[in-house]
């Protein structure tokens, strides 16, 4: 067994982003584990622009911004271990994992970073009926068929969900030669950014079709079809309201899970809102010494987040391992009105610092004012001119102010009348 | 020239290959689809049956109760995975309690061992998960559970490794018998000949034998639609649970997997084609709520659907043709034909064959395939035996279930051969877990491409059609 002062679990951008900054707040011995064959995570098959421009003020591919975080980890030599997985993680901070030059190898460490980021739902668990043939993909596969691999799936597609990353290959396809026949999205509005919906989908007249879902998938070998339907306010479809699509591809873009099997294994409690670990605001969870961070933790929609987020973690998990964890003095956050969750879950009153408070909102609202208030008091607000759930929201509370609350925190919208 | 030639690749015409290869005979497999397993034996509920079901003095209620008996040997000489889970017939009024003792007796005179009606004190403690309107239970303990693809293809690749022969894509479309050969020729123009025809097409099973020149044989399709549940769910329950059963069969049930999924259905529709509906997958989370009531279906992964192939006598018919000589014939072996498998294929080998051809033993044959079959189970140490001898087994490939590259090249280069991404999946369950093959299917497809030989491009899902991709961006 080998030891360590802090292990990342996956170097993806949340991982390398804590690596960095627990390096560069005191922890030299630090080691990351990454499955595939090199570091970076999804951002390797995200070659669109747009990345970055919260953190660098430009637009970057994926690749390019992973590579400023591949770099800065490597000036710091910090060990990296690629075909690496993580078979299982216990609550000591004993870490399982193998490959093909070490077999299976344990590792305890004083401080553990999960960072595995998340994997997208698939078609079966939506119990679509119909036949399950050839050019059934989630968006993410697709992407990586066409941007890794460097194939083409088909030419007449139907995209299902309007995530971020079925508006993307919606374009990418499209750019290669493919109709994109239809994105459907079974909610009342998109959980896409915005900007995405304008540049993926409208400049290329592609229609967006809302409170709308496949109701059944048709073809033997290959996809010949699919139909879709209207649905009701409980997502029910209406019967005659079918439309058919003759197409050979069908994208699923249906949500995102963070991977939390490492995080359960090690009994680690779970938030049923974020589907992540619950956390403080150093991102640790309720083990202490395990933080978790990035779409381990929340879905994001920027990786500019993640990193902030990661960076957070890296910081909190170094202080553990130079300090140790002091007692705490937790307040708990809870999603009110409007507000489908808030993180962090809990607030460490006796670590000193501004709190940013992230949260989605379960609905499109305009002209609307966030806000976190405690008992009688309102601690932070602001108008918002539109607010939507694919735009992850924040409210900064001041130090002064997270030592002043003695009740549970809540966070809510209200619309203005 | 064959001595015996066996058309259908399921679980039937796999076992019975399988006790074939026990003896000095020359046999070969013929079947339709670019692989093994794709009928009814890739998609039923994979349960060994206890035996009270069917009607005493039938085949079915015969070879369940042997089958039943000989399924735990069977499965660890194959390096199968089958667990003694014991079934339990639960009954929500008073009248279907009653029902359970008539089910009991007749069970009792098939031959099935240990059955016992139980009350509802001891039901829920058995199954805390149990609806509060149960009222209780028939309990059979030699109830079991068994992956069905892979005791097919274990059975297939362990009578090959002793001898047997496979052909697939052999869609066989015309049968002629001269004198005691029978010819037998595929759609693509192959062309096979032999002494004993053995009849074990499944749904097709009627046309092999009107082919042979038998229209006697009637099979018709009976669909039933299933959805799977998350390992995460899986100790939701533990025993299999069943319905009283009416007429229309044994009805939905809610089971454990030998992988520790958990599977509700079927449905039972006289219909051909392996797609789902909406109404069947509606009526599916019904019943299984009506069993238990906080079911978490919410956590399904995948949903399908398989076939049955049942004959108008209601009854396996497992003979001699009255009208062709030397053609046997396997057919209608709808459930517990899973079960019964092993006892079908030794009364076939030893009472039909064996009594025809009088062939002498096979002394080298080896029943046993593979008793450390899934790496994911093997100790640390034994890991990295392997590992060190074939660094590819510490390649994860499937992160959902933990399967590494080195079992996929195996599944790739052992009997019988994989050759698309979900007979890999069938073989070594890369796919099959909550991603559902969202993050291993490309990689499964380049270690196909790599292993086969073949372009990216011709890789397929499921056989020639079904490819994956379609052109390499210029
Ligand atoms: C929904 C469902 C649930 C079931 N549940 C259970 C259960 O829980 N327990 C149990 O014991 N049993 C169960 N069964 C029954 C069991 O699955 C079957 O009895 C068993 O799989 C039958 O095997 P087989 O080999 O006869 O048929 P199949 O597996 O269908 O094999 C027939 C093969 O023949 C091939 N073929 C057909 N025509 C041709 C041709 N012209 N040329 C060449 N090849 C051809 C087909 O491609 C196929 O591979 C269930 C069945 C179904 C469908």
């Amino acid at each position: 067994m080998r030891n360590c002062d802090i292990v990342i679990i996956g170097g993806g951008p949340a991982g390398l982003a804590a690596a960095i900054a627990a390096y560069d707040n005191g922890v030299k011995n630090i080691l990351i584990l990454e499955r595939e064959e090199r570091t970076g995570g999804i951002l390797n098959q995200c070659i669109h622009n747009g990345f970055g421009l919260t953190r660098f003020k430009e637009s970057l591919s994926g690749p390019e911004y992973a590579a400023r975080f591949i770099e800065e980890a490597k000036k710091r030599n910090i060990e990296t271990l690629v075909g690496t997985t993580v078979l299982s993680l216990s609550k000591d901070k004993t870490i399982t994992a193998i490959n093909s030059t070490d077999g299976v190898f344990t590792v305890k460490a004083k401080a553990v970073v999960l960072a595995m980021g998340c994997r997208e739902r698939s078609r079966g668990a939506l119990n679509i009926a119909g036949t399950r043939p050839a050019g059934i993909y989630s968006a993410g596969t697709a992407q990586k068929y066409v941007n890794i691999k460097g194939y083409l799936l088909g030419k007449e597609v139907v995209i299902l969900g309007s995530g971020d990353i079925g508006l993307i290959m919606a374009r990418r396809m499209t750019l290669e030669g493919a109709k994109v026949h239809a994105v459907c999205e079974i909610m009342p509005y998109s959980s896409g950014l915005k900007r995405n919906i304008v540049q993926c989908l409208d400049d290329f007249g592609i229609p967006l079709y809302l409170n709308h879902t496949i109701t059944r998938i048709d073809g033997d070998n290959r996809v010949s079809g699919v139909e879709i339907s209207r649905v009701d306010e409980n997502k029910k479809p209406i019967a005659g309201t079918q439309k058919y699509f003759h197409c050979d591809t069908v994208l699923f873009s249906v949500g995102l899970i963070p991977e939390n099997e490492l995080t359960k294994g090690a009994d680690i409690p779970l938030s049923p809102r974020t589907r992540g670990a619950v956390v403080y605001q150093n991102r640790e969870t309720l083990i202490g010494g395990i933080f978790a961070c990035g779409n381990v933790l929340q879905v994001h929609d920027l990786v500019d987040f993640v990193s902030e987020e990661a960076e957070i973690a890296g910081r909190g998990a170094a202080d553990y391992v130079l300090c140790g964890s002091g007692e705490k003095s937790p307040i708990d956050t809870t999603n009110g009105r409007n507000v489908s969750y808030v993180l962090p879950q809990k607030i460490d009153k006796n670590v000193a610092g501004d709190v940013k408070l992230f949260f989605r909102v379960s609905n499109t609202f305009r002209n609307c004012t966030v806000k976190a208030v405690s008992g009688e008091k309102t601690l932070a607000t602001r108008k918002k001119k539109i607010a939507a759930p694919g735009e992850m929201e924040t409210l900064t509370l001041g130090s002064n102010v997270v030592e002043s609350v003695s009740e549970p925190i809540t966070v809510l919208l209200e619309e203005e009348n | 020239m064959y001595d015996c030639i066996v058309i259908g690749g399921g679980v039937v015409g796999g076992t019975i290959l399988r006790e074939l290869a026990k003896y000095k005979l020359h046999t070969i497999m013929l079947e339709k689809q670019s692989d093994v397993c794709m009928g009814q034996s890739r998609a039923n509920s994979g349960i060994v049956h206890a035996g009270y079901d069917a009607l005493c003095g039938t085949n079915k209620a015969k070879f369940n109760v042997a089958g039943n008996k000989m399924m735990k040997e069977y499965c660890a000489e194959l390096g199968v995975k089958y667990r003694n889970n014991g079934s339990l017939v639960v009954a929500f009024s008073d009248e279907e309690k009653s029902a359970l003792k008539e089910l009991k007796s007749r069970g009792e005179k098939n031959g099935v061992d240990g059955l016992k009606v139980i009350g509802i004190k001891e039901l829920k403690k058995m199954e805390p998960n149990i609806s509060e309107k149960a009222v209780g239970a028939l309990f059979a303990p030699t109830g079991g559970i068994v992956c069905p693809y892979e005791l097919t293809i274990a059975a297939i690749g362990n009578a090959m490794d002793n001898g047997a022969e496979l052909l697939t894509d052999f869609d066989v479309v015309r049968i002629e018998k001269r004198g005691e050969t029978f010819d037998i020729f595929s759609k693509d123009g192959r062309e096979v000949k032999g002494k004993m025809l053995i009849n074990c097409a499944g749904l097709g099973g009627g046309k092999i034998a009107a082919l042979a020149g038998d229209d006697s044989v009637r099979v018709m399709p009976r669909k039933g639609e299933y959805i799977l549940l998350d390992r995460e769910s899986g100790n939701f329950v533990s025993h299999t649970l069943f319905f009283a059963p009416t007429k229309l069969g044994k009805g939905v049930l809610v089971s454990q997997t030998v992988d520790n999924n958990i599977l509700v259905g079927p449905t039972a529709v006289e219909c051909d084609g392996t797609d789902t509906t909406a109404d069947g997958l509606k009526y599916i989370m019904e019943k299984s709520r009506e069993m238990c009531p906080n079911l978490p279906l919410y956590n399904t992964i995948t949903s399908f659907a398989g076939v049955r192939a049942f004959c108008d006598r209601h009854d396996f018919i497992i003979e001699e043709s009255a009208k062709v000589g030397n053609l046997i014939n396997c057919v209608g072996i709808e459930s517990p034909g899973l079960t019964s498998a092993p006892a079908i294929a030794k009364y076939v080998a030893e009472e039909i064959i064996c009594k025809r051809l009088l062939p002498e033993k096979n002394e080298k044959f080896n029943p046993v395939r593979k008793p450390d079959y899934f790496f994911k189970n093997l100790s640390a140490k034994d890991k990295n035996v392997l590992i060190k001898r074939n660094p590819s087994y510490g390649k994860i490939v499937c992160r959902c279930e933990q399967i590494t590259e080195g079992e996929i090249i195996r599944a790739i280069k052992e009997n019988p051969p994989a050759r698309s991404v979900d007979a890999v999946k069938r073989r070594t369950r890369s796919g099959m877990g909550r991603c559902q093959g969202g993050f291993c299917q490309p990689q499964v497809a380049e270690i196909l491409a790599r292993e086969l030989g073949v372009l990216f491009e011709d890789v397929t899902k499921s056989g020639i059609g079904s490819e994956l991709v379609t052109e390499k961006i210029k």
